[in-house]
This record gives C-alpha cells, structure tokens and sequence, in this order.
C-alpha cells in the first residue's frame, strides 16, 4: 500500500530576480514500511524533497499525499498540525534542547498530544529503551556522546508513534562505530516495528542498510538499488 | 514534562541575564512606584490641612512675621472662634543634615489641632514648664530622646544654643499628619526675642478657628481687606490652600517626578525588549526545531510571552513588593520629611500595568521574528 504519493512536484527557489528550479516534475511512490535512502551529491534537492515530504517546506506545483492526506495545500498551522502527528523527524545534528534532559527532550513532541502528564512520560521511557538510553534519561545533552545524543533524537522522533520518519543524514555527524549503531538502530525500527523510513544520505554504506535507494541528480530521480525485505517494501520511482 | 518546565528551563539558560533583568526591572519599578507615591503624598498634602482652620501670614511671604497685635481684631472678626499663632523657629540638632520642624505655638494651639494627640499628663507637664517641649514619636524614636531629657538646638534665626526640656509625646490623630515635629511654648521665643532683638510682639502666622467651613472664603477675604493698607498685609486662606502653597514652594515637582518615572520605565522597557530579543534570537535553532515537531506559530508566541511574563511578574513582585514593605509596612517616611508615604492601590495597579506592558512589548519582537521564521532556513542555518 502506497503511503506517500508524489506527483509532479516541482519546487523553485527565487534568489532576488533569478528562479532556481531544484525539482522538477518529480514523481515518487513510497510504500508502507519502506525504508528508503535518497542519494544525490550537493545541491541535487535531497533535503528539499525531506523537507517537502515533512510538510515543511510547499511544493511551487505538484501534489503531495502522505497517508491519503494531500498536504501540498495545507496551510501552515494545518502543516504543524499534521507534522504533529505523523512526522517523526531526524537531524544530522541531533538538534535536541540543551536546556531539556533526556527525557525531557523525547518528551518534548508528547506536549502537543492529548497524553496526560504520567502517560507521556510513560511514552517517553518507553522511546528512550527502544534505543537503548534508558540508563541515561536523566542526562542533559552535554553529558552525552554523539551517537547517544542521535539516539534521543531518534527516541523523540518515535516516541508518538509517527506515520513516517524522516531522517537528514543521521550519521553525518558520528563516527563509524556510533554511524554503525544509528544505521542498525534504524533497520530495527524498520524491521521490528514497520516504520516507514527516508532517510537522506551521503554515504553508500548507510544507503546499503535501506530496502531501496534512489539517486537524486538535477532535480530528477533515478533508481539506484532495490533489495526485496520480508517486511513490505518496494515501489517505484518514475 | 509541561510546558512551564520548558519555560523554567529557558529561564535559566542564561541564570546571570535572567537575574539581571528581573533586578533591574525590579529596581525601575521600584523607582516608579518610589516616585509615584512621592507625588501622590505630596498632592494629597493639602487633604490633611482642614477647611475649617483659616492660616493668616504675611501677604509678603511666610518667612515675613506678622504683628501680635492683630489677634485682638482677629479674634474678634465675625466667624472666627479660637485664634492661635506660631513662629517657625528654624533650630538645629547637631548637624544641619538632622532637619525636622521645629516651631513656638501659643496655649491655644493645641486646641485647633485635635490631630495632636497627647495625653492628659504629658499635655499638663508640657503646659507647665516654660522652656517645655512637645515632640512627635517619630522624631523621639529617630533620636532615641525620652520624656524629660533636655535638648540643645542651635539658633539659625535666633543665634545661639537654645535649650528644651522635652514634657510630652503626641501621635497623629489621622494618617499623613506629621509626627515628626518639635512645638515648644510662644512665650519661651518671645523671650529669646526680647534677649536678641531687644523687642517681642510679632508672630509667624496666625491660625483660626472658624465656627463655618463654607463660610471661610468670605471670613479670608475680609481678614486680608482689613489690613490691605497696613505696614504688614495679610494672605488669608484654609489651610489645605496653606498646604497646597507649601508643596508650590517645591516648583513643578509633579513634572519632573512623572517624567523620571517614565524616563525610567521606557529605559528599562528598552533593555528587557532587547534582552528577550536577544534571548529569542539565539534560539532560533531550536525555535525551528520546536516548529519541526508541530509547534504552531500561536505555541511558540505562548512560551515566548510565558518567559517575559515571569520575568516581568518576578520584576514587580520585587519593585511592588519592595516600596510596599518600605512604605506601608515599615513606614519609612524620608526621616519624617514626607510623613504618610504609603504606596496606593492605584500606584500598584499602575506598576503592574506597567510590568504587563513590558511583557508584552519584550515578548513582541522575539514573537513577530519567530513567526516569521521559516523552518527550513532556520534549520539550514543551524546545520
């Protein structure tokens, strides 16, 4: 079953008088548990199309469905709204609060959801075992290593259980062993508990750890590799 | 996890420059509170004065004495019941910076001003003595003097070292009415005249009873009419006018305390906007990272305006809180030179409009450049 259906889609910056089209009429179907890579050197529109798919960003034309939601036309309090609930998103650079611990960080997107107090704090332990940190819930963000730091991102972008998880190179910022742990972490939540994965990457070797991998050049796709799962996978890119 | 510890948390993120604005919002408002109630005591001055004692000087001014010998038709001016009189006598306790009114009345003074209190042994021992004095609790306390003690103060009108048996204590009968004043007998000057100047006979103002409040313009008028063309001609007027004047002889004090306060208020309405701007615009980032996880543009402005509510509720707890426990519980009066300072539920009010302005002015540019901010440049920015 398709989760996000993207038609036509073109998006162009303006540099004062200049229009710079990073996509173009891009077509792309993402099935649900998918975990996709998107490749593309500097500049192809990896982050753009993230960004796009996180509803963080409109498409100048095109339509975007994400779980049968078109959320190309949504304004942007709708988009918050929606993002709420069904985007889970990870940084490179972890982007978690200083001031917030742990927990508190995970627990940080649970403010928006009806839960009560006892019951997000609840959701957010839970989060935090799944990734293996919950000896260190208490911990502030200075008090941890990188790839513990990528872990809570990875934890809050779970923890409300979201329809698609998006990550912007996770392991840019971590060395190999810590990169290694992230890629695994992710394969796990792919595999054990269906979630639907894009993640955007420079490098091959994490691209390998997904079911498919598409290149973006020029604003165009390509389809690079696909690897059959035994958990639903597949679709196509045009 | 709630919202407020987000709040908490922010707030101390940057402890010292949490600390620093609360003080110095803190102090401004003080300072507003401080200078407000100033003005306000002294407007309300005049409230104290009665309207049905007529104050009778010199048309010249207070400082020109006026003839004894104008009780007699004084008194028997049509309206009046009770004529008494004093002169400011202007000693020193000391050292100069020790100012407090001192001043002789005549044996009728005491009458006049029921807002002296005094008991029946202090009032018996004051009338008694001829060098006796009656001191107001404020100024026994500032000094430490008992009852009975004897005090020296140095001429400044009438040279030389003048000394006063203190015989009595009074309090105020009604709140704002001076207890910080030294009264001692008419006659003990009269004598320090006569020694100095070879002469007696003259008195700093009269002050008299009229049995008709309403009528007290027209009595005035009359009184000044007599002696319009005498070597010594009168100003006749209630004593809340005599007051009023009183508090002229400081210029245009309101302006300048009004436009300090405000002075004070915008300056410190420009460091906390600043500060909160700043605060906010180091938090892009994560401000971006918040709209991420579907924060609304309304979300964010709420913990925006939730921080400099605090700041600004922690800043008028300590400014309020600060002039209220100085002046309506501790009673500081400038050292009996403004008695009654007290801070008013309208002066509070204005304090804590003052502080919700702030808020909200500080919260208005960090809120306007957050909603403005677009994600995805914002990320890109922290990348």
């Amino acid at each position: 079953m398709a989760l996000v259906e993207v038609q036509g889609v073109s998006k162009v910056y303006r540099r004062d008088t200049v229009a710079v089209p990073v996509l173009e009429n891009l077509d792309l179907t993402i099935e649900q548990g998918e975990f996709l890579a998107l490749m593309g050197p500097s500049g192809s529109g990896k982050t753009t199309l993230l960004n796009l798919l996180a509803g963080l960003d409109t498409p100048s034309s095109g339509s975007i469905r994400v779980a049968g939601e078109e959320i190309s036309q949504m304004k942007p309090r709708q988009l918050a709204a929606w993002r709420a609930r069904h985007v889970g998103f990870i940084f490179q650079l972890y982007n978690l609060i200083p001031v917030l611990t742990a927990l508190q960080n995970v627990e940080l997107p649970l403010l928006l959801t009806p839960l009560k107090k006892k019951e997000r704090r609840e959701h957010a332990e839970t989060a935090l075992r799944i990734v293996g940190l919950e000896e260190r819930m208490h911990h502030y963000p200075r008090q941890l290593s990188g790839g513990q730091e990528q872990r809570v991102g990875i934890a809050r972008a779970i923890v409300t259980d979201p329809t698609l998880i998006l990550a912007d190179e996770p392991t840019g910022d971590l060395d190999s062993r810590s990169a290694e742990e992230i890629l695994e972490l992710l394969e796990r939540l792919n595999r054990e508990f269906h979630k639907t994965i894009v993640m955007v990457t420079h490098d091959p070797h994490a691209a390998e750890r997904a079911g498919r991998t598409l290149h973006l050049e020029k604003g165009a796709l390509l389809e690079a590799r696909s690897v059959a799962r035994p958990a639903p996978a597949g679709g196509s890119a045009q | 996890m709630t919202r407020a510890t987000l709040v908490r948390a922010n707030l101390r993120r940057r402890l010292r420059r949490t600390i620093l604005t609360v003080l110095g919002l803190g102090i401004a408002l003080f300072l507003f509170v401080t200078l407000r109630t100033f003005l306000h005591t002294l407007q309300t001055v005049g409230d104290v004065g009665s309207e049905s004692r007529l104050i009778v000087s010199n048309r010249l001014g207070i400082v020109f004495p006026l003839p004894l010998a104008y009780r007699a038709r004084l008194a028997a001016q049509e309206g009046v019941h009770t004529v008494s009189y004093a002169s400011w006598f202007g000693g020193i306790y000391q050292d100069p910076r020790n100012f407090f009114a001192n001043y002789a009345v005549d044996e009728g003074y005491l009458s006049l001003y029921p807002e002296i209190v005094v008991s029946d042994e202090h009032r018996a021992a004051f009338m008694a003595d001829r060098t006796g004095a009656l001191v107001g609790i404020r100024l026994m306390e500032r000094f430490g003097w008992t009852v009975g003690q004897t005090i020296t103060l140095q001429g400044t009108i009438y040279p030389g070292e003048h000394r006063f048996t203190i015989r009595g204590v009074y309090q105020a009968g009604r709140r704002g009415f001076d207890e910080s004043s030294l009264l001692f007998h008419h006659r003990y000057l009269d004598e320090i005249m006569r020694a100095q100047m070879g002469g007696e006979g003259f008195v700093g103002w009269y002050v008299l009873g009229v049995s008709d409040p309403d009528r007290a313009p027209q009595i005035a008028q009359a009184i000044d009419a007599t002696y319009e063309n005498s070597a010594s001609p009168t100003r006749s007027q209630t004593e809340k006018a005599f007051n009023l004047a009183f508090v002229g002889m400081y210029g245009n004090i309101g302006f300048f305390l009004n436009a300090i306060g405000m002075a004070v208020v915008f300056a410190i309405l420009m460091v906390s906007a600043n500060t909160m701007a700043m605060s906010a615009r180091e938090r892009f980032g994560e401000i971006a990272v918040l709209k991420t996880l579907g924060f609304t543009d309304g979300a964010v402005l709420r913990l925006v305006v939730a921080e400099s509510l605090v700041i600004a509720g922690l800043g008028l707890a300590l400014g309020l809180g600060g002039a209220l426990l100085l002046f309506n519980f501790a009673e500081f009066d400038l050292g009996g030179f403004v008695p009654g300072l007290a801070v008013t539920p309208g002066v509070a009010l204005m304090a804590a409009a003052i502080a919700l302005l702030i808020a909200a002015v500080s919260a208005a540019v960090p809120a306007w450049q957050s909603a403005r901010l677009k994600v995805v440049d914002a990320l890109r920015y922290v990348a």
